[in-house]
């Protein structure tokens, strides 16, 4: 088991890491390769100036017309993406094992704080899954990989949650922790998961157009 | 979940779809691939997440009861995402439900984009399959007819040149008997500006230009229309994916002006033309902007009253509410500039709700209308959302509709009579040239005296 653990957390993390990191730039490598090809109105309409006024806009909670027609969406959703990114980069113990690898550390969030925010993502994927299910204009467009994506992100999140408060099987259940994280982390650049670097460029680019040729709001 | 017939009566769709085979959908959309749909046709079908708040954007779903396959990204999934994902292997049957989806359940208003987190753009998507179904020949018999006309004629109505010049004299005729002196000047090289109607202006409307005359001659404004092909700004071949016809009308469209030395043109009140001048057409020939410089009408009778070219001799007493266009406000933000025409020209203006960018579609645009009667019941089966804001205008004192575009003239005008709404329409131009100062007028009466 200690082996596994070993193995997991030194040579499949690097595995991870690198999978994500070039997965992401490879992705977004092919994509302003494939613009220069075929779509060149991306980048001749492309500006800084409006593609950051609509990313900003869509950056506020409440700020665009679409949230405030969902209000609860709109809460989860942001209390939701906060938290799934803040816990696993300032948890204290991942920051930890960073510095007793590399001796390098950084801020850390109190206890309390990342055990709210893992909270947070839990409920906040009962909530997505629930709506999946329930609202049927999103019924009718979810897959099973949609679901699939849902549980791959609670995994960590509710492994660690068992970890924490040191549940039955807590050897087995770090391990499964390990893994799950590394899958997801992995799991990113080639699934609907990369909507996480592609989002400023798709907000950018419609907030360009709208911005600079069509003289119109894009919120 | 009802399933609704694919049977439409359109020989366009029917006929076409029973000559198809497997192999030429895959063949053909492979085509396409090679050179079209990169980045954007990947990123967006790959990050839509499936959220559906795309859905009470689209005035498609909220008539049919919010029935989610009329949701912008339900029409994705019925067309677009599949041919991709199955890289064409699909049978005739699905081209002819993508065509039916994609021609007549979209107005390409594109609503659903400012209601989508990462600014999916579905329009672009629908005009996408479109552009495939045109490739394979499946395509609404009226609007593809309308494409033929301006392939053959450089115009959408198949007005022949000399009917063009004809029905111009015969209005700036007219016209000279109501005002003293008035010239419709064609083909008049170095006027200041090159003023380009419609089709179906000359066709069916041609009272607009008249109208637009009496304000010009009014407003002591230089212009000129081409006698040549190029006077029709507007452009259906945009609407059935030919973007090569729309190459040829734009190059036809622009030529004229350059051929007469103009400063600028001035477009009549249309909202899909403005799209394929401003927008469309002027890429496709890889001007990143007009090489002419555009300004539609609204923004053109904007400057008339600023400068006190024209003047309001009496304001419109009828209580009037505004439809915004989405062509020419979500398309070039001209809303505003329309509030200040109307506060100028009427006493009392009643907002509709949601309005400016926000705007419900009027159901005729993207091509929608020029399908034809064969799609006409599906047309009005959604509007009930476009009819609940009327209503609701209604009831706050609005009588009289403006709608500064043609499409919409033609959508509100159906809509109106379908659910009885008891309302009537007008462009922006026929309320000035109801108010406007006319001077002729006084010196008649002097004279008369």
């Amino acid at each position: 088991m200690t082996k596994a653990y070993v193995f997991a957390a030194g040579p499949l993390l690097w595995v991870s890491v690198i999978v994500f990191a070039a997965g992401c730039l490879l992705r977004l490598g092919r994509l302003a390769w494939l613009a220069r090809k075929k779509d060149r109105p991306v980048y001749a309409y492309m500006s800084a100036h409006y593609a950051l006024r609509s990313i900003g806009r869509w950056l506020v909670p409440m700020g665009t017309e679409s949230m405030r027609k969902h209000p609860v969406t709109t809460v989860v959703s942001f209390a939701f993406h906060a938290a799934v990114v803040l816990v696993p980069l300032f948890l204290f113990a991942h920051v930890l094992l960073f510095y007793e690898a590399f001796g390098i550390s950084w801020w850390t969030l109190p206890e309390e704080a990342a055990y709210a925010g893992t909270l947070v993502v839990l409920a906040g994927l009962v909530y997505f899954f629930a709506r999946r299910l329930i609202r049927p204009e999103v019924r009718y467009l979810s897959g099973p990989a949609d679901f699939a994506l849902l549980v791959l992100v609670a995994l960590p999140f509710a492994t660690g949650l068992w970890a924490f408060h040191h549940g039955p099987g807590v050897r087995v259940v770090m391990l499964l922790h390990v893994l799950s994280g590394e899958a997801l982390l992995a799991a990113i650049p080639f699934t609907k998961l990369s909507h996480m670097f592609l989002f400023p460029f798709l907000r950018g680019y419609m907030g360009s157009e709208f911005g600079s040729v069509r003289h119109a709001r894009d919120w | 979940m009802e399933q609704t017939s694919t049977q439409t009566g359109d020989q366009g769709l029917e006929k076409s779809v029973a000559r198809l085979t497997p192999d030429q959908i895959a063949k053909t959309l492979g085509e396409i691939l090679k050179s079209e749909g990169g980045a954007r046709l990947k990123a967006y079908v790959k990050t839509c997440m499936s959220c559906g708040l795309c859905a009470d954007a689209c005035h498609f779903y909220l008539s049919h009861e919010n029935d989610p396959r009329f949701s912008p990204a339900g029409k994705v999934k019925q067309t677009i995402a599949p041919l991709l994902k199955k890289k064409g292997a699909v049978d005739p049957e699905f081209i002819k439900r993508a065509a039916l989806v994609a021609f007549t359940q979209c107005n390409l208003c594109k609503r659903c984009v400012m209601y989508c987190p990462f600014g999916v753009d579905v329009a672009w998507l629908m005009l996408f399959v479109r552009r495939l179904c045109s490739r394979l020949g499946v395509v609404p018999q009226y609007i593809q007819d309308t494409a033929h006309s301006h392939s053959v004629t450089k115009n959408q109505m198949w007005v022949k040149e000399d009917e063009w010049i004809d029905t111009v004299f015969w209005q700036e005729e007219e016209a000279a008997e109501e005002v003293p002196g008035l010239t419709i000047p064609l083909e008049r090289e170095g006027a200041d500006i090159m003023y380009s109607v419609i089709a179906p202006e000359p066709k069916f409307r041609a009272q607009l230009i008249y109208q637009a005359a009496v304000m010009f001659h009014a407003a002591g404004v230089s212009w000129t229309m081409p006698a040549t092909p190029g006077w029709d700004n507007s452009d259906m071949a945009m609407y059935t994916g030919e973007n090569e016809i729309m190459g040829r009308l734009k190059r036809a469209h622009f030529e004229a002006a350059m051929r007469l030395r103009v400063k600028r043109i001035v477009m009549g009140e249309c909202g899909h033309a403005l799209r394929s001048v401003h927008d469309m057409g002027n890429r496709w020939l890889g001007w990143k902007t007009p090489p002419v410089p555009v300004t539609h009408a609204i923004e053109f009778y904007w400057e008339l009253l600023e400068s006190g070219k024209i003047r309001v001799a009496k304001k419109l007493k009828t209580p009037v509410t505004l439809h915004d266009p989405c062509n020419v406000a979500r398309g070039l933000g001209l809303h505003e500039k329309a509030r200040d025409v109307m506060a100028a020209l009427c006493e009392d203006f009643v907002e509709m709700h949601p309005n400016r960018e926000y705007n419900i579609c009027c159901g005729a645009g993207g091509g929608v209308i020029n399908c034809g009667p064969p799609h006409k019941a599906e047309r009005l089966a959604a509007s009930s959302a476009k009819a609940k804001q009327l209503f609701d205008a209604r009831t706050r004192g609005a009588r009289t509709i403006i709608a500064p575009c043609h499409n919409c003239h033609g959508g509100l005008e159906d809509i109106v009579e379908h659910h009885h709404l008891g309302m009537d329409l007008k462009f922006l131009g026929d309320v000035i040239y109801e108010c406007m100062e006319k001077p002729w007028k006084k010196d008649e009466e002097e004279q008369g005296r």
